[in-house]
Parts: C-alpha cells; structure tokens; sequence
C-alpha cells in the first residue's frame, strides 16, 4: 500500500468533510429562515375587512402602483410588540406606506393596542382565521413582504425589522428597486 | 417515613397525569369528511406535510394554531373538489419543498437523492478494493502465519 492511500488519502477525505461541515454549521443561522417560495412573484391577491374602518375592505387591488411594506402581526404576538417602534420610526421616514394584516387577533385588543402605542400602518387587512397567511405563506409573526409597484414581492424579512435589518435590508432594495426598471430579487 | 411514603405517591401520581396529559395534547382532535375515501387522502395528505413552526412533526401531529389552520385549508380544498397533486402544489407555491416530507425530485433536489447512492458506491468500491488487495496479501502469506500487517 502507498503512502498516499495510507495516510494522505483519509487526511484530504478528512479535510473535505471539515469543509463541508463548516460550510453547513456558518450556514445554520438561516436554518429558522426558510426561504419564501413568492420572491420574484405576484403578492396574493385578497379582498379583507378593514380593522379601522368598518364595513370596508383591504384589497391588492387599492395597493397596485406604488411599494408597500406588507407586515403580519397581532397583539398575541410578543415579537410584533417589540417590533412596533421601529415600525413607528419606517412611518415617520415617510418612505414606503405599511400595509398591516393582524392576523388572529381580537378586534378591541387590535384596536387598542394601536390607540395606545400608536398606528404605524396605511391600512389594516383582518385575517380572523389564519387563511389569509397561509396564502402568504407566513409561519411565524411578525413577517414584512416588500411589494413593488407591479405588485411583486421583492423581499421577505421574517422576525422583528430593527434599525439594522432597515438600513441593510428593507431601504437598499427599496432605493435600487425604485430606481431601476427591472425590480432587484434575491 | 410516613412523610417519605406519601412523597413518593404523589410523585408517581403527578407523572401518571403528566403522561395522561402528554398523551390528551398529541391526540388531535380528527376532523371529520364526509366519505371514507376523503378521509383516507386527507390523512395521507396531512401526513406528508411538514409543520411550518415545529419541524420534525407532521400537520396531522402538530398541535399548534397554525398546523389547524392548515389542516382546514387542505380539508377545504378536498371538499371543493381539488386533486392530491393541486393541493400539494398549493402549498409548495406557498411554503416551498420545504413543506413536504418527501421532496420531490428535481434539479434543485437532486444532491439530496443522489448524494447517499454516490456515497454509497464510492465506499463499495473502496471496501472492493481492500478486500482484493487482503486477497492477495493471503494468497502470498500462507507459509508464515503471524502477523499480517507491518
């Protein structure tokens, strides 16, 4: 038997699998983050009663033709509370309108809860049963789809946006997505 | 004693219902179909799905909001008539492969149902190798019969 079969073959074959396993444990932080099957596509379209004006409705049809920030959420939900400053903060900027969807939730505590700490979203789609999300695929609030104009999503931030999620991952797609033609997606 | 007696009671009293309990949580309460064949393609189809929040566990295991709400749905779509492979496509368009127990086999998914079969043959064909090469060390070795290897 060579030496190379001895002792230097099971060392690069050891080496191969360390590449590999770093590869996979560097990449486990995204384990949680399943990607969005949508990015690239048509945001779902959908008709919802409206949570602040009663009697009328949330449609994608209303939203077409400028980029809205589409963020799933409910007062059940102790990661959207944490999130809502900052979501305060994006309304404050001016940027991009918020469309909310409260998910599950009850009506009074919804309405509340915004009284309270103040309403950050354009408009507010109801989703009483939980099927709204499901067309949205959203496993876990709060989510945030970054829409665009013809109505693609752009972007799925999962998880509470902070101020650095905002500055490295919402506003550059937003600014080079304005200004190009052809909407960046990644 | 006495004291130490009524202790030990109350612990195997307290683990008897933890276990009841356990088992009340995981038994999901079956939503009924209307005929026997909707309900055998209902429980293979929530079988196959993963849910989104507790991953190792099936739609059909899962115990929380969002497993049921997707438990409605895809009764809904077999209610209104909708084959096993639209509402499967429904779901994957939503959630991704991700969803499914058994990932299709695609270009994406290809490494993942290739990769065991190439293992596999690259360790058949080194195990092929070392037992040819042994066969031949014991062909050449039978006069001194101590140790094989230097």
């Amino acid at each position: 038997m060579s030496r190379f079969s001895r002792f230097i073959l099971p060392l690069v074959l050891f080496a191969l699998l360390v590449v590999v396993l770093a590869i996979g444990i560097r990449q486990s932080p995204d384990k949680d983050l399943i990607p969005s099957p949508l990015i690239g596509k048509p945001a779902p379209d959908f008709s919802l009663p409206s949570l602040t004006a009663p009697g009328q409705r949330v449609s994608s049809a209303q939203l077409r033709g400028h980029w809205y920030l589409f963020n799933v959420w409910g007062t059940w939900c102790y990661a959207c509370r944490m999130e809502h400053p900052m979501l305060l903060k994006i309304k404050q900027m001016g940027l991009i309108p918020m469309v909310g969807l409260d998910w599950k939730d009850d009506r009074a505590d919804a309405l509340s809860f915004l009284k309270e700490q103040g309403d950050p979203y354009q408009t507010i789609a109801v989703d009483h049963d939980g099927s709204e999300a499901i067309m949205w695929g959203v496993y876990g609030a709060p989510e945030s789809f970054l829409v665009n104009p013809e109505g693609i999503v752009v972007y799925k931030f999962i998880g509470p946006i902070t101020q650095q999620d905002w500055e490295q991952h919402i506003l550059p797609r937003l600014q080079t997505g304005a200004t190009a033609a052809a909407p960046a997606s990644s | 004693m006495m004291t130490l007696r009524g202790a030990s009671i109350f612990v195997v009293a307290l683990m008897a219902s933890l276990l009841l309990a356990s088992s009340a949580a995981y038994a999901i309460a079956p939503e009924q179909m209307p005929t026997p064949q909707l309900e055998a393609r209902y429980l293979a189809l929530i079988h196959g799905f993963r849910c989104m929040q507790c991953q190792d566990e099936s739609l059909a295991d899962s115990p929380v909001n969002l497993a049921a709400d997707m438990r409605r749905e895809i009764r809904d779509m077999l209610l209104a008539g909708k084959t096993d492979e639209q509402i499967r496509d429904f779901m994957v368009s939503r959630y991704g492969y991700f969803i499914l127990f058994k990932p299709p086999f695609v270009l994406k998914t290809a490494w993942l149902w290739l990769a065991p079969g190439v293992i596999l043959l690259i360790g058949v064909i080194a195990a092929l190798s070392i037992i040819r090469k042994r066969a031949v060390l014991a062909a050449t070795d039978d006069e001194d019969n101590d140790v094989m290897d230097a």
